[in-house]
């Protein structure tokens, strides 16, 4: 950035001319920022007021309920969602992380076969949710016969949040620069040594970054798991496998469909619950990255 | 690579393989399957696609689908002609780039051209948090309050789930969608011909139209192509805030289902498998995977196109 503070002197000479203009584009470009950051602030504000009255342990001690909304909680809902997102992470940070130690260690580029993988990574990023849940309801539940328990919905959604983790684990392994690895393998240590005592450890903390985003995606998805039947007010909570469930955006957009006001205040209630939720992990994230981000 | 594992015991041959490693390429083996779970996923999800839709199509005709406006395949009679959800989906998706582009692109050219190094690591999170807003709280978001708002200041009869409000914040989700993508492409326009441009006397405002703006510009085309794919495919929103009664209209005042709220709410009820309301669902499916493949596809393009020119 340093280049750029050079010129400066050059836009105070050129802009003499015309300070007007340059002030009222300046400030649109702030007052679109401000649209973008007021947007997100009345969104945050509102969610608090209206759920105001159930944000009590109500939520979390009780089960859901249909009939009675002053007695009706989440607690279903958030231990499916802990379920879902546990899950999730088993499956989809190794399979996430191999996979990009292959693309970046180990791939041949100039493979057909390893340009296919890249490519269709690519794809699979902009593939919109509700898609996958077509590929949990007719692949994983019905032909491969998982049925519509917890455990259809945790692979749905690894293998949706599968290249975000993909592509963020391989920024992290290109940021470690290769004098890294010639200097481990002029030693004596093979590929996988190499990758497995120096690359690995040092890209953790962004690999880590990657993964808390992606898991934070997976945690307020809810059309995959509407395609899924994860179910509108089930009583209780998931003990295995193959259980039938409820998540809480789920959960979310049920009490939103109905139409007594009760329940748009439980929703609100809810709403806040799950931004806290992601906000504590968008935090632990940016806190990793600025914290043990190296600069080599 | 290969390094010469015991050089003391094969003297004659030290720069060779001394013997072979099983476990290496055990490994290898082991990353590759890895890296095959995502060519798994789009066969998987090909594969649950094209059993039903086939199905669909020697049921209804390819004519009815795509040539009819009347769409009511869960009602009885059924009514199988497509366009009004697609132009649904056009719609919405245009109200949410006219609302995201000039957003997401302002904010873009903030933080790249104006913004110090402290600023930008400040606001640049600020982006991410609105990025992770679950969109059933987006949907909340416009269904109870934005949609009353703006219905006592339309001038038109306008109904309580609509197009226009669902359009509006489905853009406010995908401006940080143009905005970080845009910024990135911007970034790595080179300092120099910034320079360039200010030593002829530009000011900042004319460096950042007319120098980087077109510098980047495939960059910033991939990423609004993008953020059309994301808006086409969003769904809670839509299933929230537009509600499900399909006309085929124009109007932005009238409910508005997609084909991505079209999915969630006929996948959500239970339908029976197998009959033709539940390959309704898959049929509806492929058109909006071939199309989000198809822009995403383009996006690469472009960006490989970017990245050719400064990198």
């Amino acid at each position: 950035m340093a280049v750029l503070t050079t010129p400066r002197s050059a836009v105070q000479l050129a802009s003499k001319g015309r300070p007007v203009r340059e002030h009222v584009f300046r400030f649109v470009l702030m007052a679109s920022l401000a649209v973008a950051l007021a947007f997100l602030i009345l969104l945050l504000v509102y969610m608090v007021v209206k759920g105001w009255p159930r944000l009590d342990a109500r939520l979390w001690e009780n089960m859901p309920s249909i009939r009675r909304p002053e007695r009706a909680g989440a607690q279903s809902a958030i231990v499916g969602t802990l379920w879902l997102i546990g899950l999730t992470a088993l499956f989809v940070l190794p399979t996430g992380v191999l996979a990009a130690i292959y693309l970046e260690e180990y791939a041949d580029k100039t493979r057909w076969y390893n340009r296919l993988i890249e490519l269709n990574i690519q794809n699979l990023a902009g593939i919109p949710s509700i898609i996958y849940g077509i590929l949990g309801l007719g692949i994983l539940a019905r032909v491969v016969g998982l049925g519509f328990g917890v455990l259809t919905g945790a692979l749905t959604l690894s293998l949706l949040v599968l290249p975000i983790v993909i592509i963020a684990s391989r920024e992290a392994i290109r940021a470690v620069p290769p004098s890294i690895r010639e200097g481990s393998l002029a030693l004596g240590a093979t590929q996988w040594q190499t990758v497995y005592r120096q690359v690995l450890p040092a890209s953790i903390p962004g690999i880590a970054t990657g993964c808390i985003l992606a898991l934070s995606r997976a945690i307020g998805e809810a059309a995959p798991l509407v395609m899924l039947g994860a179910a509108t007010f089930v009583p209780f909570n998931p003990e295995g496998l193959f259980d039938q469930f409820a998540a809480l955006p789920v959960q979310i957009y049920f009490w939103i469909t109905q139409s007594r006001e009760e329940f748009h205040v439980l929703a609100a209630a809810a709403i806040v619950l799950l931004l806290v939720i992601l906000l504590l992990m968008n935090s632990v994230a940016i806190w990793l990255r600025n914290r043990y981000q190296k600069r080599w | 690579m290969a390094s010469a594992g015991r050089g003391v015991t094969a003297p004659g041959n030290s720069l060779g393989r001394s013997r072979p490693r099983y476990g290496e390429t055990a490994v290898k083996v082991l990353l590759l399957a890895a890296a095959l779970v995502s060519i798994a996923t789009t066969v998987g999800i090909v594969g649950a696609l094209i059993e039903p839709t086939i199905k669909f199509f020697g049921e209804v005709s390819v004519f009815e689908f795509f040539a009819s406006t009347d769409w009511a395949p869960l009602f009885s009679p059924p009514a199988f002609g497509v366009i009004p959800v697609v132009t649904n989906t056009l719609i919405i998706t245009l109200i949410a780039i006219l609302v995201a582009v000039p957003l997401g692109l302002a904010a873009a050219i903030y933080l790249s051209e104006y913004a110090t190094a402290r600023v930008r690591k400040a606001l640049k999170p600020i982006l991410e948090v609105l990025a992770g807003i679950p969109t059933v709280a987006l949907g909340f978001f416009a269904l109870t309050l934005v949609s009353p708002f703006v219905r006592s200041w339309w001038p038109f009869p306008m109904e309580a789930k609509n197009g226009l409000v669902a359009g509006l914040i489905v853009g406010m989700m995908i401006i940080p969608i143009v905005a970080s993508l845009s910024e990135d492409a911007m970034s790595a326009v080179p300092g120099g011909l910034r320079e360039g441009a200010y030593a002829l006397g530009s000011s900042r405002m004319i460096v950042s139209l007319r120098v980087v703006f077109p510098a980047a510009l495939s960059g910033i085309i991939a990423a609004v192509i993008l953020a059309i794919s994301r808006a086409a495919g969003e769904t809670m929103i839509v299933v929230i805030a537009a509600g499900s009664n399909p006309t085929f209209t124009v109007n932005p005042g009238k409910e508005m289902p997609t084909m991505a709220s079209f999915i969630a709410q006929a996948g959500s009820g239970d339908l029976p498998v197998g009959s033709i309301a539940y390959d309704t669902i898959f049929a509806v499916g492929s058109l909006l995977f071939a199309l989000t493949f198809a822009m995403n596809f383009i996006s690469a393009r472009f960006v490989r196109r970017f990245r050719e020119v400064y990198e």
